[in-house]
């Protein structure tokens, strides 16, 4: 059932990118870096399809799997270097490395213009090695390694451009807010331990905990489940923990597209996918999945409707999109959350890719009331976002009309019907801010500054080539997941079914009927962007004016950023400062200290008329006194 | 394994301080110093290389009577607990002296070569040491030369920092001192003869009260030197103001002693109390943890920032110690090394920065990553080790001591847990502000970046970092064995959670497993 595969290739060939680029890409020159930089992941890939080809051929259910070497070991405690390739991790191995090979090669166009090229294909190959060592971990603990990495080179690279001290605090506020989320996951995993460990089971091998699931209480699957899942939070951009996505965008476009659309972010679904048999055991955790998915779902997409910047409304789109996935594993919809988990890999790299290509061929402009009518001078661009808009609010035949379609067609059937109908709202949005994004920025009148205009142009073939690739991707990328009956069906359900387990399959199919209403609810989204941003562009100014709260709440994200900081990090701050720091170390302690020393001159005359010469007296005294100090402090803090 | 490999460890350095004095330049003295320092080292690899891994007891032993009157016995060896450490004080005292000789120590050298020597002598043998007399000497003779490095080549209030450094640490000494002579004397009435040897002393039956009485005077003595949360406040100043080696020694192992010694002295001696006490040290470490992180957030000196960094590092290792379970021991142990790699690297970049701009406050600088790229490239790998980042070294110390906290007390693993935030924070924060952003000086302009010694310094510390990191399990499996009969003599009721025989369903499950491979 699982054969020997030297899957350590995978991951050795972007570790030989990351150690050249370190340490000769300066010597070697642009030319090099770029050969090296896209040529080692365009190894790992083709690593890959031969290994995928090696699991087509084996009976369903089967995996490869390679054992590199055993890592930490202490008590009965023991896991390994090891890696495991199933169907689930197929599709992610293929995804993530097959679209970052497309986006390696655009960023040699991208980042043609910048000095620090090195350092950037540096990071991007750290990068890839390590969102493929997160895929490929056969255990919970390498899972993390890939887990945490991806965060550092989220954070390396939101802070590429370092000398501006904003993007510098963007990329800490990513990581540490990441670092919040990785806090539940690590208490997932010690949990898991520990209650794997009551009945004297140590493992974090996910072949050993699926055989050991039902050693699992319900109310520690939920927990483990949830901390897990607060992880996800983190790294997924998910309510409560996704203010860091949209501030992300000042990293370099190919990374936005890369880590913050493709790939890094969807390391939460893939998670939970992977434990599925887990969270199938906390019925409640799943629920909490479902429903934060799907708020966030909604909520994101309403900021997305409003903000001028192209890259933000993409951001808040990748939350809404997210969410759309993460309401598809929360009501077991497994292989759906999955499905649409890769054709977002595909439409939204390409729409990042195509805003990159804008803000390139723009000379860096990223705010849409300064675009429009960019059709004539962008063809390849344009029609290649344009196949990656339709491909996202769901026009049939383009990918995420199948794939979202399972996903509401799940949480219909399931039973869900306030997430359903949120899901549906959704679907309009999705129609309205990428339509409007879509007219602001393609079509129209132009309003761009007369010294851009003519500058503006088509961007180079290294560029446009990887656009389209993924356009082509994303129109055909859905025909794997065809609605049961036509031609050969959902074939990729069926693939990824052994690894994923089954347990709902009721609710993995698509219903024509839920297909038409949600077509009807976007088109009616399209509709009203067509008339405020294209027919009647004054429209959308009025409005804003009308509902001027509404306008400016949504301009302003919620205010969620301004209640974070007064909320945490003030106080946070303030605590430090004034209570520990100085209150109690400086005044308290140190205080105490140095008095002694005083006390001590001063009260040494007095003490010299109760010398006994009794040396056991003395050390019970000054133990005693040490003593009290000791418990002193003690009843402080336990009071 | 007889030999006298582990006497020659100890006095070889003395053996140099001594040759050290004799040189006539600073140059001959500076490199006659940094020579000798790798014979000691070259002796802890043979060491580590002749070590059996299996065994779990005290493995290179000297035992010579020396002051037999009074029970006083020449007792030396080394297990699994020791090995490492041995090896971490000669790494960095060899990396510090090589760093000092590049310009950090600007005058009398031979005097600073001597005390580095004889601290050495002094910590080595202190780990060593089997007699409690003779560990006793050499806790006592370590302090000295760190007195005078500390008022001689510090910094600003370096006189009140040694003071107060010499000061805390007496008051504990003394109080271990009773402890220990109670110990001795009782042990007298059960054996018939007065000993100072451990194993005699382990086997002295003592009342709960006696118990608990002497278990306080060694765990305060311990305490102050980790340095534990609320004992702590000698630390920041004695780091701060120290030379750069002073604080590397003294955070890379001298702060050791205190979490060696309850490991090695107060944990066997009294293990029931331990037992008993366990929630309290583990609720001070919590506390340490947290309040060490928070303050060192708000710290505008970079060197003060990193020196409350090691009280919240040294909080997991007291926390990992005190689950008494495999897990967190040999974490914490685990960890020790961890603390002595990445916080002596630290300072090291503190001093390198220093020497080039004589001052530590964070906002003189900023955008440093544009003049010195390779000095900002290898404060990110230090600094994402000292931050528990999984793959460095960090990551297995913090997760084992988790792991343990876990299986103690759910609830200190909790808290704990806040502390790879906070210790992201302080760290993540400080970088910026130095390394990122416009530069704000038009001194930073200009810096000169690493030099090749200096680089040669940095290196087996990044090495270590990441094979640390990789391959724990070559160290962990020589730790383990000791660790183990340690935790023999304490009875915790997690200890026993991890020899609990498989139940029946599980074994039929692991068998259905190795089927499906």
């Amino acid at each position: 059932m699982a054969e020997n595969f030297p899957l350590g290739l995978i991951l050795l060939f972007p570790a030989i990118g990351v150690v050249f680029n370190l340490f000769f890409g300066r010597r070697a020159g642009r030319g090099t870096v770029n050969a090296v930089g896209a040529g080692v992941i365009g190894a790992a890939f083709v690593v890959g399809v031969i290994a995928f080809a090696r699991l087509l051929a084996m009976a369903p259910g089967g995996a490869l799997w390679c054992t590199l070497w055993p890592w930490i070991e202490a008590g009965s405690f023991k896991v390994d270097v090891a890696l495991r390739f199933d169907a689930l991790t197929a599709v992610m191995v293929l995804v993530v490395a097959g679209v970052a090979t497309l986006i390696h090669i655009y960023s040699a166009g991208y980042m043609a213009e910048d000095e620090d090229y090195a350092r950037f294909f540096t990071y991007m190959n750290l990068f890839v090695l390590s969102m493929l060592t997160l895929v490929l971990a056969d255990n919970l603990l390498l899972m993390f390694v890939g887990w945490e990495g991806v965060g550092l080179c989220s954070y390396l690279l939101i802070a590429f451009w370092y000398t501006n001290p904003q993007f510098a605090y963007n990329g800490r506020k990513a990581f540490i807010v990441n670092r919040i989320g990785d806090a539940g996951f690590m208490l997932g995993i010690l949990t898991l331990v520990w209650t794997l460990a009551q009945h004297g089971v140590w493992t974090l091998n996910f072949v050993e905990i699926h055989q050991h699931v039902n050693l699992i209480g319900s109310a520690l699957a939920t927990t483990i489940g949830i901390l897990l899942f607060v992880g996800a939070t983190g790294k997924s951009a998910q309510i409560p923990l996704y203010v860091w996505l949209p501030d992300a965008m000042v990293g370099p476009t190919p990374v936005s597209a890369l880590i913050h659309a493709a790939t890094m972010v969807t390391a939460g679904v893939y998670m939970i996918a992977r434990l599925h048999f887990l969270y199938a055991l906390g019925p409640d955790a799943m629920e909490v999945v479902a429903v934060i998915g799907a708020v966030t779902c909604f909520f994101a997409a309403t900021i997305a409707i409003t903000q001028p910047d192209i890259k933000r409304v993409l951001a808040y789109s990748t939350i809404s999109q997210l969410g759309y996935m993460f309401l598809a594993v929360g009501v077991g919809a497994f292989s759906a959350g999955i499905f649409h988990l890769m054709t977002h890999a595909f439409f939204k790299g390409l729409l990042f890719l195509c805003a990159g290509s804008v803000i390139h061929g723009m000379g860096g402009e990223q705010d849409m009331n300064k675009m429009g009518g960019l059709a004539k001078k962008m063809p390849i661009t344009c029609i290649t976002m344009w196949a990656a808009t339709l491909a996202i609010t769901a026009i049939p035949p383009f990918a995420g009309f199948f794939s979202k379609d399972l996903i509401l067609a799940g949480a219909y059937t399931s039973g869900h019907l306030v997430l359903y109908l949120i899901g549906l709202i959704t679907a309009g949005l999705t129609g309205l801010y990428m339509f409007r994004l879509m007219f602001m920025t393609f079509h129209g009148a132009s309003r761009v500054d007369d010294k851009v205009a003519h500058h503006v142009h088509e961007s180079p073939p290294v560029m446009t080539i990887p656009l389209i690739a993924l356009a082509i991707l994303s129109v055909i990328g859905g025909w794997v997941g065809l609605p049961e009956g036509m031609a050969w069906g959902n074939a990729f359900a069926r693939f990824l079914a052994p690894a994923v387990g089954s347990f709902k399959p009721a609710i993995e199919a698509s219903e024509p009927a839920l297909s038409g209403l949600s077509l009807a609810v976007t088109v009616v989204g399209i509709a009203i962007a067509y008339v405020f941003y294209l027919s009647s562009p004054g429209l959308a100014t009025v409005l804003a004016w009308r509902a001027r709260g509404l306008y400016q709440l949504l301009l302003e994200k919620y205010y969620i950023d301004e209640i974070y900081d007064t909320l945490v990090s003030r106080p946070l701050f303030f605590v430090a400062q004034y209570v520990l720091f100085r209150g109690i170390d400086h005044y308290t302690i140190d205080g105490l200290v140095d008095g002694t020393g005083i006390t001590v001159e001063a009260g040494g005359e007095a003490v010299r008329r109760i010398e006994t010469g009794n040396v056991q007296h003395y050390a019970l005294v000054y133990l005693l006194g040490a003593v009290a100090i000791a418990a002193f402090y003690l009843y402080r803090v336990l009071r | 394994m007889g030999g006298y490999w582990l006497s020659a460890l100890v006095f070889m350095p003395l053996l140099g301080a001594a040759f050290v004095t004799l040189q006539s330049d600073e140059r001959a003295a500076w490199r006659s110093a940094f020579i000798f320092s790798l014979i000691p080292l070259a002796i802890s690899f043979y060491v580590l290389a002749a070590f059996d891994a299996r065994d779990a007891g005290y493995q290179f032993v000297e035992h010579y009577n020396w002051i037999p009157h009074f029970g006083v016995s020449y007792h030396i060896g080394v297990d699994g607990i020791s090995l490492f450490l041995l090896l971490l004080t000669t790494i960095l005292i060899s990396l510090s002296l090589l760093y000092s000789g590049g310009g950090d120590i600007e005058f009398r050298a031979r005097e600073f070569c001597f005390f580095m020597l004889v601290l050495e002598t002094g910590l080595l043998g202190a780990l060593v040491s089997i007699d409690l007399f003779l560990f006793y000497v050499f806790w006592e003779v370590m302090l000295v030369p760190m007195y005078f490095l500390i008022g001689i080549w510090g910094h600003g209030r370096k006189i009140y920092a040694a003071f107060k450094f010499i000061l805390y640490t007496m008051l504990g000494s003394l109080l271990m001192l009773v402890a220990i002579l109670y110990l001795v004397f009782k042990a007298r009435s059960t054996l018939g003869h007065l000993s100072f040897d451990l194993p005699d002393l382990m086997t002295v039956p003592l009342t709960m009260t006696e118990a608990r009485w002497l278990f306080a005077g060694f765990a305060l003595a311990f305490a102050i030197k980790v340095p534990m949360w609320p004992v702590h406040t000698w630390l920041p100043d004695a780091h701060t103001e120290a030379p750069t080696a002073g604080s590397v020694i003294l955070a890379g192992v001298m702060l050791k002693m205190g979490t060696y010694g309850f490991l090695r002295f107060a944990i066997p001696l009294f293990p029931d109390v331990a037992a008993e006490a366990a929630p309290i040290f583990m609720a001070l470490a919590v506390v340490g943890i947290i309040f060490g992180a928070l303050v060192a957030l708000v710290q505008p000196d970079l060197k003060r920032l990193v020196a409350y960094s090691s009280v919240s590092h040294l909080g997991f290792v007291v926390l990992g110690m005190f689950a008494l379970n495999p897990q967190g021991m040999e974490g914490a142990v685990y960890q020790m090394l961890n603390h002595g790699v990445s916080t002596g690297a630290l300072f090291l970049l503190v001093g390198m920065v220093y020497l080039r701009r004589h001052t530590r406050e964070i906002a003189e600088f900023g955008g440093l990553w544009h003049s010195i790229p390779v000095y900002a490239g290898i404060f990110m790998v230090v600094m994402l080790s000292s931050a528990g980042l999984p793959g460095l070294n960090g990551f297995v110390g913090e997760f084992l001591i988790l792991l343990g906290a876990y299986l103690h007390t759910w609830l200190a693993a909790v808290f704990a847990v806040s502390g790879l935030i906070l210790g992201a924070l302080y760290l993540f924060y400080a970088y910026e502000r130095v390394m990122f952003g416009p530069i704000t000086r038009d001194v930073n302009r200009s810096l000169p970046d690493l030099s090749r010694r200096e680089v040669a310094v940095m290196a087996p510390l990044l090495a270590l970092m990441f094979l640390m990191g990789f391959f724990p399990r070559p160290l962990l499996n020589r730790i383990e064995p000791s660790v183990a009969a340690l935790l023999q003599r304490t009875h915790s009721h997690v200890a026993r959670i991890d020899s609990h025989p498989p139940t029946p369903a599980v074994v039929a499950a692991a068998t259905r497993t190795a089927n499906l491979r």
